[in-house]
């Protein structure tokens, strides 16, 4: 308690302090600017985008400008099965990542404080991997993944896998692609709270009798909460509107579509802007409103 | 306002340039509220009027930016293009070949705005496929060739000259062109002779088909017996499409893919597919012997072919032509053939073959004979309303439920 209250106090003299100076007015602007111009103004061309219909008896893919408002009504439709398997796979996959990217986490920020060069190359092997670009690695996947393949050919061996099934193309490669592009995303936001957490307080619960699970539940974890969340977020919001993954030319098939993978059809092979325009607007709209309830329900407003 | 327009392409051009003639200014700034200063300066470049072509400056200016596909043009061990370069030292333009166009859809896409503006994309020749040839014309996003600078372009092969959608070839020429059949992979499939031998039980979940949509229906359709360069109706295209939703529902095919496809044969995810004549034997060159088979089915396959053509906005044109006469030279285009493997439309290259590789000249799917050419049809020309609904229905399938 004594801990939130600290640094609750801690942010009030922060605040008034930047209310105070106008040259953090002044050093915003940069940031206002490209908000305007990079956030504000395509968010306004998208709703206008959205709101567009065909021109009768015109050229494919030409539109002009009116409040054909059932556009939504025509992409909630058409679309409703990929934008729900969107949040699905999103949501599966946020799951794992934090399941494997907690202990993960916990392994490098806490168990291995004590050896810093260790520490390091740890965190090292965390991000290596981006430092090969996300479409080889997913390609890789594809190829480990392929029917010919060894991991395939062992499924196939034990059981798992009847003959003429296949891994890729399916949700389990989906979701496994999405958890695994994103694992450092989730890992790494939770290793910095993990890294910074005081171990006095850890042993402070042991001393008062905790056994370790009660310890981890009430004391690491509600410290390791602010990692969690943005974690979360970090891959929630991407996963969601995700077309790579799920693209028939990556692990997908047709069967994987997600909203993403729509957008993209609609906006490049079917030239239909209104409709990609409003499915981008109902994905922000619903990441926006699912991402409020979920911040909201983990209480920890303050440590965002 | 709401007449439909009438579907004559000619004057449905001039209608639109009408149309955006009265309206540019005026929508363009309303449409796009607070990044319109951008658009108006855009908008004002072009006078507001109607979309002409860009004034030539290629005297002044011997450059060429040639957009292209990739494995599309001859290249040497160190990633050089003879051809190219020996075009460089004869005239003295610099030729700036980019490799940037990588499926027909995709690459409209990313260049229509500034097309619509009359502005230069950046490519002053491009080669696309019929059909997006087509929309480009229709619109009136090309320039027309000069055919006094190109001379050669009587090499043209005669069955090429009076395409539907440029009778007379007044804006494009045949870049290079080809076949969509089945292929397969001869170690662990017999030999198929039709598209019905893909839907075999002995290859459930082992068949790609393209993601083309004029090829993977046009193959399905030409098997149903129906002529695609023909006034086919909307059911027919449908009957078609049904059974390419039975076979991808039903699993008995593993992915609709793009250029990509060859990835699937490779890793043998796919047995057999429907694929383009050039990659097969690429493939094959590649493996280092014959492992795929190409055939164009009983029924027929379809034929396509990529085309020259100069944006609107382009001031380069007279370089363009000068580029396109010299890949018109039989000999030149012999070279090119050798390497890509795809049909030239230029007559006298077979000649110009016979002293490269005699061998080649012989292959049917870079010189085609008339028997061969017989058994192929070029997808008919689609009207935006047909264009809408076909492809909406194409990709319905392709998105799932």
């Amino acid at each position: 308690m004594a801990f939130t209250a600290f640094s609750a106090a801690e942010q009030k003299v922060d605040e008034s302090a930047r209310k105070r100076s106008p040259i953090a007015l002044f050093l915003l602007l940069p940031g206002v600017l490209f908000l305007v111009l990079f956030f504000v103004t395509p968010l306004i061309s998208l709703v206008l985008t959205s709101l567009q219909e065909p021109v009768p008896g015109g050229f494919f893919g030409e539109y002009r400008q009116a409040l054909n408002w059932q556009n939504y009504v025509f992409v909630l439709e058409t679309y409703g099965v990929q934008a729900a398997r969107a949040f699905g796979y999103a949501a599966l996959a946020s799951l794992f990542a934090l399941l494997i990217g907690f202990p993960l986490a916990y392994f490098i920020g806490i168990t291995l404080r004590r050896f810093p060069l260790l520490q390091a190359l740890a965190l090292v092997l965390v991000i290596a991997p981006f430092f090969i670009s996300f479409l080889l690695r997913t390609l890789a996947w594809k190829q480990i993944f392929a029917i010919e393949g060894p991991v395939a050919g062992l499924a196939n061996a034990i059981g798992l896998l009847g003959p003429g099934e296949s891994i890729t193309g399916t949700a389990f490669s989906v979701v496994f692609g999405l958890t695994y592009n994103f694992i450092p995303f989730m890992t790494l936001p939770i290793y910095a709270t993990l890294e910074r957490l005081d171990l006095r307080l850890v042993e402070a619960g042991g001393d008062l009798y905790a056994n370790p699970a009660t310890v981890f539940r009430t004391v690491t974890l509600p410290l390791a909460a602010p990692g969690v969340i943005s974690g979360t977020l970090l891959t929630f919001i991407p996963a969601s509107g995700d077309y790579i993954n799920a693209s028939r030319d990556f692990l997908g098939s047709t069967e994987t579509a997600m909203i993403g993978t729509v957008i993209e059809a609609n906006f490049l092979v079917l030239q239909n802007y209104p409709a990609a325009a409003a499915l981008s607007i109902v994905l922000m709209a619903v990441i926006l409103v699912l991402v409020a309830i979920y911040v909201k329900r983990s209480g920890t407003e303050d440590l965002l | 306002m709401n007449r439909p327009l009438p579907e004559d392409p000619m004057v449905r051009r001039l209608i639109a340039q009408a149309k955006r003639a009265q309206l540019s200014r005026r929508t363009m700034l309303a449409g796009t509220g607070a990044g319109a200063t951008a658009l108006a300066l855009a908008a004002c470049s072009t006078g507001g009027g109607a979309v002409e072509a860009a004034e030539d400056i290629s005297e002044s200016d011997p450059t060429i930016n040639w957009a292209n596909w990739p494995f599309y043009i001859d290249e040497d061990e160190e990633g050089g293009y003879p051809t190219l370069e020996a075009f460089q030292e004869q005239t003295g333009i610099t030729v700036n070949y980019n490799i940037t166009v990588d499926d027909n859809n995709s690459y409209y896409a990313t260049v229509r705005d500034q097309l619509a503006l009359g502005q230069d994309i950046g490519a002053d020749t491009v080669c696309l496929t019929d059909w997006m040839v087509a929309r480009w014309i229709q619109l009136g996003y090309t320039q027309e060739l000069n055919k006094d600078n190109i001379p050669n372009a009587a090499n043209l092969s005669p069955d090429l000259q009076n395409p539907e959608f440029d009778p007379g070839r007044r804006f494009s020429l045949p870049w290079q062109g080809g076949f969509a059949g089945i292929a397969w992979n001869t170690e662990q499939v017999g030999e198929l002779r039709s598209v019905d031998d893909l839907w075999s039980s002995e290859l459930t979940g082992r068949v790609g088909v393209l993601s083309e949509m004029r090829d993977t229906i046009g193959l399905i359709m030409l098997n149903n017996g129906v002529d695609i360069s023909g006034d086919f109706s909307a059911d027919e295209f449908n009957a078609a499409l049904d059974i390419f939703r039975e076979q991808v529902t039903g699993g008995q095919i593993r992915n609709v893919r793009g250029n990509a496809y060859t990835e699937d044969l490779v890793n043998e995810d796919t047995l057999a597919a429907i694929a383009w004549s050039g990659d097969i034997t690429l493939l094959n060159f590649e493996a280092g012997y014959e492992k795929w088979k190409f055939a164009i089915p009983e029924a027929g396959g379809t034929l396509w072919a990529d085309n020259f053509l100069v944006p609107i906005g382009s001031p380069r044109k007279a370089n363009v032509e000068q580029l396109i006469n010299y890949y018109y030279e039989p000999e030149v285009a012999a070279e090119v053939a050798a390497w890509v493997n795809y049909i030239t439309p230029v007559e006298g290259a077979r000649e110009a073959m016979e002293a490269i590789d005699p061998e080649l000249a012989e292959n049917q799917l870079i010189f085609p004979n008339e028997e061969t050419l017989a058994n192929t049809a070029i997808f008919r020309g689609l009207t935006a309303q047909e264009e809408n609904e076909f492809q909406a229905a194409f990709q319905s399938v392709l998105l799932g439920a």
